[in-house]
């Protein structure tokens, strides 16, 4: 059988993120082909909603980074998206959402090896993981599956 | 009652409100929401500790604008949900008159600050119940939450009354109608349901001021004030708000400190 390949979704943030990625590319260091990279003008840009949308879509994992604090282009948009993502973070926790899938993470323009080593950190850990079925077996229940999904 | 009934019969007479919010006796019990637009209707104006309904939710309603003054009989749910709505900008000084009965005593609050300091005296104790309610998630594995919630939410009907009953939804448009991008799935698939109490959830982190309303207009009990309480117990604990308890806007997410601390960021 061959091996599954997870699909992961990168959003990153122009001014440090994407320009990491872009230093790993020129500085030819090869990283997991799996991530697909989304450019966000910043972090705090990056609402959950997009996120949401991402495994809705069918990612096995997600991917969100940006400036270090004290980084940022905008001055305070990471610290905003930090509260955000305490907050969201704490939500999935408690709806036992697997946290696992969802990566956060500050890599500044000149961490290009930073960011090939988390994508391939995030790219074997999903693997091991699998495929998100228990996501996308969520998008068939309906009010008369409830029976099926209590396992009466 | 009776000098609440008469107050409010003055301020009608003298041609002060045009409209009174308050409650009449329901059939099972519990306040029921009223609205009085003359002195002849007052003599049903009850208030007492089953009026838990949160009248708050009202003001902002679009039929309500051709009212040009209006008065609301509050308890302090619904004092909390004005504070809130206050410091949101969407409540101005002077724009309603607002009254509470506290130990048989009619109090007519003067400005939004004389409501910021009486609420700020007469917090309501958490609920026990709740509070070993949540300790009980708290102790639930992952998979065992997950299992919860997607049970839950599944037999939801997405008829949001969660949002009409909340005194703090109120977009003239919400994302969940929002179809260009589609953002949460309409059918009322396990999905879409997680992702409409995601998105609620989120919306009202460190603004919900855990008044109950929406999981009291649930049709189907599903808990999902817990969403909201747990969040809210977090931005306490981490931040330090308390939403519905001050006048000046302290939202926890448009607010920052350089130190707050996470775990979880590589």
């Amino acid at each position: 059988m061959q091996e599954f390949e997870p699909k992961i979704v990168a959003f990153v943030c122009n001014w440090c993120t994407y320009a990491g990625a872009d230093l790993a590319g020129t500085s030819r260091i090869k990283y997991a082909s799996n991530v697909r990279i989304v450019r966000f003008p910043c972090t705090g840009r990056i609402d959950f909603m997009l996120i949401l949308k991402a495994f809705q879509n069918g990612a096995d994992g997600v991917i969100v980074s940006g400036c270090h604090p004290n980084d940022c282009h905008y001055i305070s948009g990471n610290f905003h998206a930090r509260r955000r993502w305490i907050v969201f973070n704490e939500l999935l926790d408690f709806l036992g959402f697997d946290r696992r899938r969802l990566f956060f993470s500050w890599v500044s323009a000149a961490e290009g090896a930073k960011w090939a080593n988390l994508v391939n950190e995030v790219v074997s850990e999903v693997r091991c993981l699998g495929p998100f079925v228990e996501y996308e077996k969520l998008s068939k229940i309906n009010v008369n599956s409830i029976g099926e999904l209590c396992n009466v | 009652m009776s000098e609440l009934i008469s107050k409010v019969g003055q301020y009608f007479d003298s041609q002060i409100i045009d409209l009174f919010i308050g409650y009449t006796q329901g059939n099972n019990g519990f306040g029921k929401p009223a609205f009085f637009t003359n002195k002849e209707q007052l003599n049903k104006l009850t208030f007492n500790e089953q009026c838990i309904v949160n009248l708050a939710v009202y003001l902002r309603k679009p039929e309500l604008k051709k009212y040009s003054k209006i008065g609301i009989l509050a308890n302090v749910g619904t004092l909390r949900a004005i504070l809130q709505l206050t410091a949101e900008n969407q409540i101005k000084d002077g724009q309603y008159l607002i009254l509470t009965v506290k130990d048989n005593k009619v109090i007519e609050f003067v400005n939004l600050k004389a409501i910021e300091e009486w609420v700020s005296n007469n917090m309501p104790e958490p609920n026990p119940e709740r509070i070993a309610k949540m300790k009980e998630f708290e102790a639930l594995t992952q998979e065992e939450r997950w299992a919860f919630w997607t049970q839950e939410l599944a037999s939801c009907v997405r008829c949001y009354a969660c949002r009409a009953a909340c005194p703090l939804c109120y977009c003239e448009q919400c994302v969940v109608e929002c179809n260009q991008p589609q953002w949460v799935g309409v059918p009322a698939t396990g999905l879409g349901n997680l992702e409409w109490h995601i998105v609620r959830a989120m919306h009202l982190a460190g603004r919900c001021i855990g008044c109950g309303e929406c999981e009291a207009a649930c049709p189907m009990e599903i808990p999902i004030g817990f969403l909201t309480q747990k969040l809210n117990m977090e931005i306490a604990k981490k931040f330090g708000q308390i939403p519905g308890t001050k006048l000046e806007p302290d939202y926890a997410l448009s607010t920052f400190k350089v130190d707050d601390k996470e775990n979880f960021i590589r």
